[in-house]
């Protein structure tokens, strides 16, 4: 038989256990909140601009009339834009991550660098903007183009680009660098040879996530003035441009419903093209994370 | 073929360095009492601490000298130095000298590269590169500006067959070095120091990753290279030492405490140290 | 014997080593240059920097030529194309925004994180954690449209004489945004706490949610705060979906249904407007841009100091 205090053990273990588990629910219910938001969105969008999504939508420039709109120049412009900030950002941003791994000495301006880099990272987009709104808009006259609208970008993504190639050039394994230098190879070559093409996928697939960031990017175009519609492609770095999520942007901003279903299907367009960067790199990493 | 080798070696007759003189004159002598390396009053600081104390060793050619001595005692602090691989850590200083067939290998004007391209070495763990097994086998020779095909798939094919690896992987050249055993990895990686012929190779307890039947594989195949090669191998297992060196160094805590033909040294140790390391009752 | 070895079993590829050696080739010179090179490409980060803070210094000196300071950061009305330049509302507005966004994410990231490190198998893990990263990596301009044509009709179906633009719904999504930065960065550090600590606990016979509350929370304290600061930075930089959303309407309130106007709200509205080069208004865009990252920077800053202080703990 249980005595009196080995009862009320059990009943406040019951308790414990009952709090334990409606907890455990309140949590997976938190979790989910996200899931349920997500699906929500992609519904209501999908719902939304699906109707307005055809061929001549993707094929056409903007237009005043709903259904004459497209979004042909804010594809062509997304896409020049990323070949500027691929070519820029990964340049510089591979770069510096060499140097900061491979060549900076532990001493107080590396330090700062990788210091300075964390804090760029957290500086808002649309104050990036505002540097090239000063510098490259006005200072270097390229006025409201596509370059000065590449390059501010390529600023903005530079960060996540370094930090990305510094951790895939870390994860190369400290024997593999020392049996190239044991060869007889030198610095520049152990780099080129070995470190690099070991830390290839990494570089990759964290380049792909800031360029789909940057695909998204808004607020800091509109600081260095990409256009809300143009009739005529770019044909140069120094031509007038759009890009998607402007157009969209415009779309919305518009008071008549059937705007906003335009926007949807610029939304639709998109979420495409993100998902195609973001399954890209999901098989990169995947091809070659056992390498490793 | 025959025919560049020969305006190969004439030219290098004429740029000769001091040292490849030297090394000319005593291969050409007799095999006994030739040594790579000379070293005298090494000394060598991690920062702070000391690791290395006073090293007088010459290491002789064509032979398999063996380090022993329980774990951090200096002895694979003191064999990358000898390719100056402990360079690496940025805050290792030295004083004393090494001479390798004569050169002073801390002197301002001698390559790094140079040296480990005449001195090779292989790790404790297998580290091949992340490529197939011909690139790994032709790196060095790549590194040092060999192109041509032809010779690589030479140098390839005679490497892989000094490795003693060749009939196991000679279809397999495009495979990814990743995707092979432990003792194939590390005879791959035998077989890459190879590869620039080179005069020297340092072995870094070079089977202690391996099981036993690879460790045997790799012990024969020391046995076999010593002909064309000298050989310094750091083992922690005296056993092997005893097995397959000519020679055997015996470090503790830093310092070289005796260094003799093997035989005398593990049969007749003159110091009470390596009398005592030697019969199990320490490390 | 030394003779045959070396013709026979040689290929003599040490003399064709040497003989490169010798030459001075194209490497050796690459050699020399590329690290200045690298380092030049590692100084652009720097620069950028130093250009952010210039621009925004100099253009901010510009602007408090014509306008006083002390008049900019007291006033409290803000309607810059009749002269009245008190940034008080917009910064108002933004902190409204951002702590609607904090209520809301706050709570959901935690719970959200709790359940990654301490309940979820790994299979749940590896289906949840890539959906909070798809909501992180949505353009805000997407979630800004969500506000407007989406939460905003719900929201003024629960408050009847809600506005179309209004700081709750704008607020809402971008909490909804920094969600996964909450949930992933507290993830972290719950999951740096040692195992050692949460058996310890269990071997006294505490069930799971006295080992979260009473161990875990606690010794990931740092951590998680540090993370929900970051996430408000975020916030308080968060552009488009307040542009889109919360409205143009700068006023000091602090009613979530009202329309209210953001820091980052008036730059676009600024840049997008007729603005010319040179004016008033012009100068105060890096008025109002230097003030919203002096927020921002603060943020950061704060987050980085409790998180080094974080990880001196273990």
């Amino acid at each position: 038989m249980l005595g009196q205090s080995e009862q009320g053990i059990i009943k406040r273990m019951n308790g414990r256990i009952r709090t334990n588990r409606i907890l455990k629910g309140l949590f997976f219910l938190a979790t989910t909140f996200a899931l349920v938001f997500l699906v929500l969105l992609f519904y209501r969008v999908l719902t939304q601009g699906i109707g307005y999504l055809n061929w001549s939508y993707i094929t056409s420039f903007p237009a005043p009339y709903p259904e004459e709109a497209g979004i042909w120049p804010g594809i062509v412009g997304s896409i020049y834009m990323m070949v500027i900030v691929a070519i820029v950002s990964v340049i510089i941003g591979v770069s510096t991550a060499i140097y900061l791994e491979e060549y900076a000495s532990k001493n107080k301006f590396t330090d700062f660098i990788r210091v300075n880099i964390q804090n760029l990272a957290g500086v808002p987009s649309i104050v990036f903007g505002l540097l090239g709104l000063t510098f490259f808009v006005y200072m270097f006259n390229f006025g409201y183009t596509l370059i000065a609208g590449g390059l501010t970008m390529a600023l903005l993504i530079l960060p996540v680009i370094v930090v990305a190639a510094q951790e895939a050039i870390r994860s190369v394994p400290s024997e593999i660098k020392e049996a190239s230098y044991g060869m007889g190879a030198s610095k520049l070559q152990t780099i080129g040879r070995v470190i690099l093409p070991a830390s290839i996928p990494g570089i990759l697939t964290g380049t792909i996530i800031a360029l789909s960031r940057a695909i998204g990017e808004t607020a800091p175009l509109i600081i260095v003035g990409a256009a809300t519609a143009i009739y005529t492609l770019p044909d140069s770095v120094l031509a007038k441009y759009t890009v998607m999520p402007i157009q969209v942007y415009k779309w919305t901003s518009r008071p008549q419903e059937e705007w906003q279903f335009v926007a949807g299907a610029g939304i639709i367009v998109l979420l495409v093209v993100l998902l195609l960067m973001n399954s890209i790199a999901v098989l990169i990493r995947n091809k070659y994370q056992r390498r490793l | 073929m025959n025919e560049t080798m020969e305006k190969q070696q004439k030219a290098n007759v004429a740029i000769e360095s001091k040292g490849k003189e030297n090394r000319e004159n005593k291969t050409n002598g007799a095999a006994e009492g030739n040594h790579v390396f000379e070293v005298e009053d090494l000394n060598l600081w991690y920062g702070s601490d000391q690791a290395l104390y006073e090293i007088n060793m010459q290491v002789p050619e064509r032979q398999v000298t063996a380090i022993i001595g329980p774990s951090g005692c200096g002895k694979s602090t003191f064999l990358k130095t000898l390719n100056r691989m402990v360079e690496m850590v940025p805050i290792v200083k030295t004083s004393g000298d090494i001479k390798y067939r004569g050169d002073h290998i801390f002197a301002n004007n001698f390559k790094q590269e140079y040296l480990r391209a005449k001195v090779g070495m292989v790790f404790q763990k297998p580290n091949p590169f992340p490529k197939s097994v011909y690139d790994n086998v032709a790196y060095g020779p790549r590194v040092h500006g060999i192109k041509d095909k032809k010779t690589l798939d030479q140098i390839v094919e005679k490497s892989l067959k000094d490795a003693a690896i060749w009939d196991e992987l000679k279809d397999r050249l495009n495979e990814n070095a990743y995707g092979l055993s432990g003792g194939q990895q590390q005879r791959v990686c035998i077989a890459r120091a190879l590869a620039v012929e080179p005069d020297v190779i340092l072995m870094d307890e070079p089977t202690s990753a391996l099981d036993p039947i690879s460790t045997a594989k790799v012990e024969e195949l020391v046995q076999e290279l010593k002909k064309k090669y000298s050989i310094i191998i750091v083992t922690h297992n005296m056993q092997q030492a005893a097995r397959i060196s000519d020679k055997t160094a015996f470090f503790l805590n830093g310092e070289l405490i005796e260094f003799a033909e093997t035989d005398n040294l593990f049969q007749n140790p003159q110091d009470k140290r390596t009398e005592d390391y030697i019969t199990g009752r320490f490390g | 014997m030394d003779k045959g070895l070396q013709t026979e079993g040689k290929l003599n590829v040490q003399n064709m080593i040497e003989k490169r050696m010798q030459t001075k080739t194209l490497g050796q010179s690459l050699e020399k240059i590329v690290p200045w090179f690298l380092l030049l490409c590692a100084i652009v980060s720097v620069l950028t920097t130093v250009g952010i803070l210039f621009t925004l210094l100099r253009e901010s000196i510009g602007f408090f030529s014509e306008v006083s300071i002390i008049d900019f950061y007291t006033g409290t009305e803000w309607s810059p194309w009749s002269g009245s330049f008190g940034v008080a509302p917009l910064i108002g507005g933004t902190l409204l925004i951002t702590l609607i966004a904090t209520i809301t994410a706050v709570p959901l990231g935690l719970m959200a994180a709790i359940f990654l490190s301490e309940y979820a198998s790994d299979k749940a893990r590896r289906i949840i954690k890539p959906i909070l990263e798809v909501l992180a990596g949505i353009p805000t301009v997407v979630y800004g449209y969500f506000a407007l044509t989406f939460v905003t009709p719900i929201f003024q179906a629960i408050i009847p004489d809600l506005g179309i633009f209004n700081a709750l719904s704008g607020g809402f999504v971008v909490g909804v945004m920094i969600i996964p930065m909450v949930a992933s960065l507290s993830e972290d550090a719950m999951n740096s706490v040692p195992n050692a600590l949460r058996e310890g606990a269990y071997g006294l016979g505490a069930t799971k949610h006295e080992v979260v509350f009473k161990v875990v929370l606690p010794a990931a304290f740092s951590g998680i705060v540090a993370s929900i600061v970051l996430a408000i930075s975020r916030a308080i930089g968060e552009t488009m979906i307040v542009t889109i959303a919360a409205g143009a309407t700068p006023s000091l309130t602090f009613n979530p249904t009202d329309s209210i106007q953001t820091m980052t709200a008036f730059i676009v509205q600024a840049a997008t407007g007729d603005t010319s080069f040179g004016s008033t208004i012009y100068y105060s865009l890096y008025a109002v841009g230097i003030t919203l990252f002096i927020f921002t920077l603060g943020m950061n800053l704060i987050a980085q100091y409790i998180s080094r202080k974080f990880r001196e703990e273990y």
